[in-house]
């Protein structure tokens, strides 16, 4: 289910579309010397290693626990193996920090997420707490799926950003920063008002829409009950342990049936202790599918980013039909519509000829520039369509590979749960026929 | 745990059982190794019954072997409880059950016998045969109520768990070589409701019955001073066989009942793939394909925790009853040595008429030792029972959840299978030219 490093030929075709609208789009940083089209996975070996706790003082100068994790780099060549690799230590927010700037940088890509911040579907055996040993480590798995994730994107593995925060430790925060790309986060508000007013976004845009919000409802459902089913199934294992109890006491009274009893009960013990492994097991799955629950949001602000554009290109083409009918107004004299200066001129009198001449002028002239503009929002609404809807293929390719192989895995887990029952239980029989 | 009602079996040799079975010698089988048995019935406790034959209280010392196998050979009773139907009557409403009867056994006059019978009867039948072998081991009767909760008297599983457990009580009592000759026991099998009726006003009335109970309890106050080592074993034995049986019919209702959560749950869990199915088009197949593993496990869940519900957590009920029924023995055991104990310091301290007072003692004693005996032949023959029922429910369990397994494990191997063979092998079918 990891990001694959494979041969991507999708990649390679959405790239050479890509290179343009790259140039000429968002990219403000310098681009790495990596051939364009590669995934950055091949050519390098990028993992989470080790968490570790760490204190220090926070924004408000009060002390704090937190949690780093290790990035570790190393080239993949045969010369470089044995080689340490290199590494650096980042901390949860400064992951946000990378992911927050490559969806406004690559708005038309639909980012991989982060693992939960906190600990949230969870069943009574799992804490919800941040510090808990396992919490950690299924979070340190997560930062390192995103990284492959990121790292075998064909456009995002080509971010000089994302680079640099795989390799250098010092100012990476300032040169993200600098960027500026959170002054071109769009505004919620912007964005809400784009979703209610725009008039015809493309369909298969609404599509994906009500797709993710679907997806999301039925995941968090799924997540939900299999998280009670594994409650419950722990309940029922871990009753049986007192069978092994009481079996052992019960064989200290008994002649001919102690021995029976006795090992039936050591067979009743293991049964009770083998739930720990399957629900562990169990918990990677909910992770696969925790992952494509937070990948909605991504393919929400794709959908966003389109009616925002769209919404954009349809109020420069109005702001453009606008102006045409005042200039049809002032040639022909007719005034159409009401407007506040035909009023005052029929109250006070017609312009002169010269006004008149004047105020064509500037239309004219806004006209054009009205013109540009649609012309370029057009493009701009294209392009957006053209590479996000490559990224969409590509991301519902990946979601289908990664779902099914998931459950298969998920089927695997199953079988294994089975055979371990059926060898306890048969265990137990044999012991219950010797008593 | 309906036995079949086999076509009446003859049994390979006769019983010389004569007609009238009333403090009759129990003859078990000829082939055994067994001693002539003789139940002195003035002897036992509590029955008024006088013996219409007195027998030496030397036979009585020889115990009785009770070996199990030669009651399954010579089993000649066959015993039904089923059809349970409800009466209603102006002033209550109860359950009957039909028990049917097949039997080879001379002293009954017909070889089958239909009647109904309330719980009461059998409650009055086991009371019966308690005050007629007080230091016999009697199998415990279900419950009067369900205490969790509401009086459920009419709800259908509670009937049936009933019935069973009477079944099983009528059946226990026809396996004991000497309870099933009880007069009780025949006239339960056989009579009429009317006849029935008629039978029980007869033998000690209450009040009389009142005076045993005094006696006993005046005797249980005092104590026993001399009790035989082995009979301390016993009870200490049964206090610990008493916890442990206890907390295993604990443990058995707690895994039930999170076995039937857990059921709910997964109840729930299927349907949330099948809804996502409908959502995917590549993946329908697949989900569609886990909802359904899913939902076949459930149904084998239901059915596993059925059968934990029919075959353990009523074994291990029954034997947390006959635990207390063991306490219960033990203490009359006491008891009558109790009664000797006192007559006999009497005997030393008293200015009483110490011939009429000796013989007293003298029967006393005989009946200690009888009620000795009696308890320790029918304390190996509920030890071997009891192995047996447990070995075998816990067996039935250890089973019937192997089988449980295999089949989920089928389930998902089966839709595993059809998740690896792909389609797209299909291509290379195609040879010819």
């Amino acid at each position: 289910m990891m990001a694959d490093s494979g041969p991507k030929e999708v990649a390679v075709i959405g790239n050479t579309e890509l290179t343009s609208a790259e140039l000429d789009n968002n990219i403000i940083n310098t681009m790495v010397e990596i051939e364009k089209g590669t995934s950055l996975l091949r050519k390098m070996e990028i993992s989470v290693a080790e968490a570790e706790k760490r204190t220090g003082k926070n924004t408000v100068n009060m002390q704090e626990i937190y949690t780093v994790y290790l990035i570790e780099t190393r080239p993949v060549d045969a010369l470089t193996e044995g080689i340490t690799p290199d590494s650096l230590w980042r901390r949860y927010s400064e992951f946000e920090l990378l992911r927050n700037y490559l969806l406004v940088t690559y708005p038309f890509v639909v980012v991989a997420p982060l693992p939960e911040k906190r600990a949230e579907i969870v069943w009574h055996k799992l804490s919800a707490d941040n510090m808990d040993p396992d919490f950690v480590e299924r979070r340190r798995v997560g930062l390192e799926n995103f990284l492959h994730r990121v790292a075998s994107h064909p456009v995002l593995c080509n971010d000089n950003i994302f680079y640099i925060f795989l390799t250098e430790d010092k100012d990476w925060k300032e040169m993200v920063y600098e960027t500026g790309f959170q002054a071109k986060a769009d505004s919620r508000l912007k964005a809400v008002n784009a979703a209610f007013r725009v008039k015809n976004p493309d369909g298969r845009f609404t599509e994906l829409k009500h797709y993710s919000d679907e997806l999301q409802t039925v995941l968090s459902q799924l997540l939900r009950v299999r998280a009670r089913v594994a409650d419950r199934l722990y309940g029922v294992y871990k009753v049986h342990g007192n069978y092994g109890r009481v079996f052992s006491e019960w064989s200290a009274i008994e002649k001919e049936m102690g021995d029976g009893l006795q090992s039936a009960g050591h067979h009743m013990d293991a049964y009770a202790a083998s739930v720990d492994d399957i629900l562990e097991e169990e918990e990677h799955y909910a992770d696969q599918l925790k992952e494509y629950l937070f990948y909605t949001d991504a393919l929400r602000a794709v959908c966003r980013k389109h009616e925002l554009t769209q919404f954009e290109l349809e109020m420069v083409a109005l702001d453009l039909a606008c102006k045409k009918q005042q200039k049809e107004e002032l040639v022909t004299g007719t005034v159409r519509t009401f407007s506040l200066k035909g009023m005052t001129s029929k109250l006070f009198g017609q312009e002169t000829a010269e006004q008149r001449e004047a105020k064509l002028q500037v239309l004219e002239q806004q006209l054009k520039e009205g013109e540009e503009a649609v012309k370029e929002k057009n493009t701009e609404t294209d392009e957006f369509v053209k590479t996000a809807w490559v990224d969409i293929e590509r991301f519902k390719d990946q979601k289908d590979r990664d779902l099914k192989e998931a459950l298969i895995s998920y089927a695997v887990m199953q079988i294994s749960m089975c055979k371990k029952g059926i060898q306890v239980w048969t265990n137990a029989k044999e012991c219950f026929n010797k008593m | 745990m309906s036995r079949t009602i086999d076509a009446v079996v003859s049994p390979t040799q006769t019983n010389t059982i004569p007609a009238d079975i009333s403090g009759q010698m129990l003859d078990l089988d000829e082939d055994d190794d067994l001693e002539v048995f003789s139940k002195d019935l003035t002897l036992a406790d509590g029955n008024m019954f006088n013996a219409s034959m007195p027998t030496s209280p030397g036979s009585m010392v020889n115990q009785c072997k009770f070996e199990e196998d030669e009651e399954s050979d010579s089993k000649d009773i066959f015993i039904t409880v089923d059809n349970p139907e409800s009466h209603v009557t102006a002033i209550e409403t109860f359950i009957t059950y039909r028990v049917l009867t097949k039997t080879t056994r001379s002293e009954f006059d017909n070889s089958e016998y239909e009647v109904r019978r309330r719980y009461q009867d059998f409650l009055w039948l086991k009371g019966k045969l308690e005050d007629a072998h007080s230091t016999l081991i009697v199998h415990p009767l279900p419950e009067k109520f369900v205490v969790k909760g509401m009086v459920e008297r009419f709800n259908g599983d509670f009937i049936e768990t009933r019935r069973k457990a009477l079944h099983k009580f009528l059946n226990r009592v026809a396996d004991h070589p000497i309870l099933s000759c009880s007069e009780d026991f025949k006239v339960f099998l056989s009579a009429q409701a009317w006849e029935l009726t008629t039978y029980k006003k007869q033998g000690p009335g209450f009040l009389s019955r009142m005076g045993e109970t005094v006696r006993a309890v005046a005797n249980s106050v005092r104590g026993v001073k001399n009790r035989p080592e082995e009979f301390t074993a016993i009870q200490e034995y049964v206090e610990d066989f008493s916890n442990k049986i206890g907390s295993l019919d604990k443990v058995t209702q707690r895994i039930v009942k999170e076995q039937k959560e857990y059921l709910e749950e997964l109840k729930e869990y299927g349907p949330t793939y099948t809804l996502w199915s409908g959502s995917e088009e590549e993946l329908a197949e697949q989900l569609k394909g886990v909802a359904g593993c899913i939902e076949r496990c459930c149904k084998e869940t239901e059915e596993q925790v059925g059968h934990l519900s029919d075959t353990l957590v009523p074994v291990l009920h029954e034997y947390v009853l006959c635990a207390e029924t063991l306490k219960a023995v033990l203490r009359r055991r006491d008891n009558i040595q109790a009664e000797f104990e006192a007559k006999n310091e009497a005997l030393a301290t008293k200015k009483v008429d110490r011939d009429a007072l000796k013989e007293e003692i003298d029967k006393l004693e005989d009946r200690v030792e009888w009620a000795n005996n009696a308890l320790k032949g029918d304390w190996g023959r509920w030890q071997r029972s009891m192995r047996g029922d447990l070995k075998s429910a816990f067996l039935s369990t250890a089973e019937k959840n192997v089988d449980y397994y295999e089949k989920c494990l089928a389930v998902w191997e089966t839709f595993l299978l059809s998740q690896r063979t792909e389609p797209s092998e299909e291509t290379d079918r195609d040879n010819t030219p």
